[in-house]
């Protein structure tokens, strides 16, 4: 990290920031992604997590995820609050014995130094009900602020996980707040550059919060989104029938492709929630068509060849 | 005696669940020692965040032998008789056995004897199943051997675990098991951050020294003295008074090894959010306590924070980054609270008719609008000014929809106050929006201003026959929509506040205004008022069986006549005449209930004066009439100690008619004549109570 300029060092640059995690989650063997190229309201959503920790195949992978969340609109106003943030996340299966280790190590990296924070694994059972999924872990809290997420899936879309992977999820916008010691989201230095050179979240972002604000309370256009949940949920499952070999439920041959679909009904559902044209029991019924397609995903992939053990 | 040390060392444990845990890995290992005839000294457990310790001391080093004597076949007996009990018992031949003569023959006796195994060997044993079927309230597996449905389950990943045996002066024996190879021997880990390395123990005593010096107290109760003592100190020396919280104090205690108090503070400026929201935003999210003023007993802009480690720089990079996410807290909580009081509460109203209360039950504001016509009714019957109550009730929920209360959910009813007084409603309508939903259980206060009180009965009544309406009772140990909690909330708010409410004739109208409801539901809704009165009496110590002998009267549904006749009732069976009435009636009724069984009649109808025979008949029928009329005369005033005054004269009359007539006269009419006198004994006393009911 010495031998880093000053303007890429993590407590400087946001980007300096995304990539001392990115290098430190390489060396302990991560394959590092790039964010998925779809709209998804947490970065558990990524086929990356949501597939691949199914099955008794290893894997090891970190990405950044952007993370849309259209009812958390502020239109830029909330020094805090964004319907589009990122999300670094890391996973492991199965999960390591020094899991605990590694997050503080990679703390260290990106300059929270333990000797003098407060950091501490505080209750915090997670659980998707759009996913079908759930595990037991932590809260990762750095002086009373919560940083991360910290899980071990047990069960996701509906299956088991055997083995159980450890699933780490940053929040980089408010780790970097904390590390750069600004408090408010849009100045946040994202470059590391200083006077005219200096590239700031704002920037970068305002103007986006401003107009997907609009766009998510007052102007996406819900009949449009209702129709797009019906055809995405009836091409998820055409997808999925189509997909197993020969008919026969013994492989299957496009789980992928039809998690797609899974992705975009969910991403689609919560536009029409931020719209507030889905009554609270109307809303149930949603999740539960969602978690239906996310489990009938995860059993076609553990018939696929990287969620099998053939 | 040896004494073992056992250290369950794991990720960190949540802190609401390591007492219990503790608690039950002192009763598991105790519990199975004891059946394995182990009988020991003493037994201590203790939990940290990262750690469950168990010590058990005096305990034997060897189970006692188990001489075992079987009785075997007859001498002589089947050849395979004989191999079987030689198999059974271990014996090599029969010249192993005795023989032993009874009154049916001579029999082959094995005398065995198990030898007692090393208490080692049973640890051994026993340790690893009950780590395996530890009742941790959600468990889960993790790492590479989790691939196997057979995987260790735990809490947290389990790391490593201490187990040692032995006497003070002697090295102590590991006691060995395999657990899915989680290592089992001598070394513990010290604090996390400030002291993470291996440690080598031998005994409890030399643990608990051991990580002491390597910043863990193990002891949960030594920690919440060390956070209380140190934060009283800290806010003490700055004038200020910490406001202490239990239950904040056992979360944070299971939340650090190494408790450091240290003290924060905020924006003065945040002093104008009132002071629950200051307290409920810093505890709820950063797990600090907050702190007042002692003169004033307002919170002052300090907090206390307890952090787990003993920082390089004294704390004050931990204090910075806790004050600033109290900031950013609580500028949300201003927020949130300003934004409300620009919205008056009424003009909240109408958002309630997008949210459904229960699909079968209607929209909320379906049920505000119940709320509101039932409390208008009420009011007049309990005396409460009727404008007030019909205002209260209809802003009482709308905070609901405030933006505080969305935040934090505990804040409902209070935030309601500060809004209602903020837009200049009277304080009793402000008071209703926090006190309708009082009392929430046995030991919460019930609200004594009329106002209050009659939108808390609306409140809890639709529920009760809202659910009762959809068939939504409790049954068993599942009430969902706390329907117990209600019907008590609503003998509590009658009986403390001597409330003369007829509950059948209010649900039945407050029925009417619903779908599904029919007559037969209200006398099902009393009947369940009549079983929670019944606990509320137990539970004060009160006579319950005499609640059903006031119900059994039926048409009661005043409770506070009930209660009022109950204590009396109560008051006149602990006296003699009372007793023996008791008993003479109950007399009555069996003699009654054999006759008119075995006729298949009743003998009601008054009896024929010209039949008496017997002097103790007549002075009976005379005392039946005149305490008849002058109980029920005492009745109708709601004197029910004069009813008993009254009940008290029939008591002679009637050990006078046991003594001296014999009912079953040879005479049929005479008998019958009789029976009927029996059975206005029996209508007598119904008057005041179903004595069939009481037990002795």
């Amino acid at each position: 990290m010495d031998s880093l300029p000053p303007h890429m060092r993590p407590e400087r640059s946001f980007q300096g920031f995304i990539l001392a995690l990115q290098r430190f989650w390489a060396e302990q063997g991560c394959v590092i992604l790039q964010p998925y190229d779809m709209e998804m309201g947490a970065g558990t959503f990524h086929p990356a997590t949501t597939l691949r920790a199914l099955g008794p195949k290893p894997w090891k992978a970190a990405y950044v995820q952007p993370s849309r969340r259209p009812k958390d609109g502020r239109y830029g106003e909330n020094p805090n609050r964004l319907q589009h943030y990122y999300q670094f996340q890391v996973i492991m299966k199965p999960s390591p014995a020094n899991l605990q280790d590694l997050y503080l190590q990679s703390l260290k990296a990106i300059g929270i130094d333990t000797a003098l924070h407060d950091v501490r694994f505080v209750e915090d059972d997670w659980e998707s009900p759009t996913l079908g999924a759930w595990g037991l872990g932590w809260e990762c809290w750095c002086d009373g602020m919560e940083v991360s997420q910290f899980t071990y899936f047990q069960q996701v879309a509906g299956v088991e996980c055997a083995p159980v992977a450890g699933e780490l999820t940053y929040g980089l916008e408010r780790l970097a707040m904390y590390v750069q010691g600004v408090d408010r989201v849009y100045d946040l230095n994202f470059n590391g550059r200083d006077g005219a050179d200096k590239v700031t979240y704002g920037d970068v972002f305002l103007q986006a919060e401003q107009e997907y604000s609009r766009h998510n309370f007052e102007h996406a256009d819900t009949a449009m989104l209702f129709e797009q949940f019906k055809m995405a949920e009836a091409a998820c499952k055409k997808y999925l029938d189509a997909g197993w070999k020969g008919g026969k439920r013994e492989e299957h041959l496009m789980a992928l492709p039809a998690y797609d679909q899974c992705i975009k009904a969910s991403h689609v559902f919560n536009l029409l929630d931020a719209r507030g044209v889905i009554s609270v029991t109307e809303r149930q019924s949603y999740i539960m068509r969602v978690r239906e397609l996310a489990k009938a995903c995860g059993e076609a992939w553990v018939h696929t060849e990287a969620g099998s053990a053939a | 005696m040896p004494d073992l040390l056992l250290e369950l060392f794991s990720e960190e444990i949540p802190a609401r669940m390591q007492a219990k845990a503790a608690e039950d890995l002192r009763r598991m290992v105790t519990d199975r020692l004891v059946a394995e005839g182990l009988v020991y000294e003493g037994a201590k457990a203790f939990a940290t965040p990262r750690r469950l310790t168990l010590t058990v001391h005096g305990i034997p080093a060897r189970q006692s032998d188990l001489k075992q004597e079987r009785k075997g076949p007859r001498v002589g007996g089947a050849e395979a008789a004989i191999q079987g009990f030689l198999k059974a018992t271990g014996l090599n031949s029969l010249d192993e056995a005795k023989i032993q003569r009874d009154p049916k023959g001579d029999f082959y006796i094995a005398l065995t004897e198990k030898p007692g195994k090393p208490t080692v060997d049973v640890l051994a044993e026993i340790l690893p199943i009950i780590i395996r079927t530890f009742p941790w309230p959600k468990q889960m597996r993790w790492g590479a051997a989790s691939a196997k449905s057979s995987a260790l389950t735990w809490v947290r990943p389990l790391h490593s675990i201490v187990a040692t045996f032995g006497i003070e002066t002697e090295e102590p024996e590991v006691v060995q098991f395999d657990l899915s190879g989680v290592s089992v021997g001598q070394t513990t880990y010290g604090h996390r951050f400030l002291a993470p390395d291996a440690i080598q123990v031998r005994r409890f005593d030399d643990y608990v020294a051991k990580l002491q010096s390597a910043k863990v107290v193990l002891d949960p109760e030594r920690r919440k003295e060390i956070i209380l003592a140190d934060a009283r100190q800290l806010t003490f020396a700055q004038g200020y008074e910490l406001v202490e919280d239990p239950a904040l104090l056992d979360e944070v205690a299971g939340l650090v090894e190494w408790p450091v108090v240290l003290m924060g503070s905020f924006d003065k400026d945040f002093l104008s959010i009132p002071d629950e929201v200051i307290r409920a935003t810093i505890r709820a999210n950063q797990k600090c306590f907050v702190v007042r003023d002692p003169k004033t007993q307002k919170l002052t802009n300090k907090f206390v924070i307890t952090a787990n480690i003993e920082a390089s720089d004294g704390g004050t990079a931990i204090i910075a980054g806790n004050e600033r996410v109290i900031r950013a807290r609580l500028s949300d909580a201003k927020f949130f609270y300003e934004t409300d009081l620009k919205t008056k509460l009424e003009s909240r109203l109408p958002k309630f008719e997008q949210i459904v209360f229960h699909e079968k039950l209607g929209t909320q504001a379906a049920r505000i609008a119940r709320i509101e016509k039932l409390a208008a009714e009420i009011a007049p019957l309990v005396g409460a000014d009727a404008t007030k109550t019909k205002r209260a009730a209809q802003l009482a929920k709308t905070d609901l929809l405030t933006e505080v209360v969305g935040e934090f959910p505990e804040l409902q009813g209070l935030m309601g106050k500060y809004y209602a007084l903020a837009q200049g409603e009277d304080a009793a309508v402000a008071a209703a929006s926090e006190d309708h939903y009082k009392p929430q259980g046995p030991t919460d206060r019930v609200p004594s201003d009329l106002v209050s009180v009659a939108v808390a009965l609306a409140d809890k009544l639709d529920t009760l026959v809202g659910f009762w309406a959809i068939d939504e009772k409790p049954t068993g140990s599942k009430d969902p929509f706390a329907l117990r909690r209600a019907a008590l909330g609503v003998i509590r708010l009658i009986i403390e506040n001597n409330l003369r409410l007829k509950l059948k004739s209010v649900a039945l109208s407050h029925a009417s205004t619903m779908t599904g409801y029919d007559e037969s539901k209200p006398a099902d809704l009393l009947a369940f008022f009549a079983d929670r009165l019944k606990g509320q009496l137990r539970d004060q110590g009160a006579r319950h069986d005499l609640v059903d002998a006031v119900f059994a009267l039926g048409g009661q549904d005043d409770l506070l006549m009930v209660v009022r006749r109950v204590e009396a009732l109560g008051k006149f069976l602990d006296s003699d005449d009372g007793k023996n009435l008791l008993a003479g009636t109950k007399r009555a009724n069996n003699i009654l209930a054999i006759e008119e069984k075995k006729e298949k009649r009743k003998f009601d109808g008054a009896p024929d004066a010209a039949l008496f025979k017997l002097d103790e008949e007549k002075a009976l029928a005379r005392a039946i009439a005149e305490v008849g009329l002058e109980a029920s005369a005492a009745v109708a005033k709601e004197d029910f100690a004069g009813a008993m005054t009254a009940m008290a004269k029939l008591r002679p009359a009637v050990d006078a008619f046991f003594d001296r007539v014999k009912v079953n006269d040879d005479d049929a009419a005479v008998r019958e004549n009789r029976l009927k006198l029996l059975n206005e004994i029996r209508a007598a006393t119904r008057a005041v109570a179903d004595f069939s009911k009481i037990q002795d």
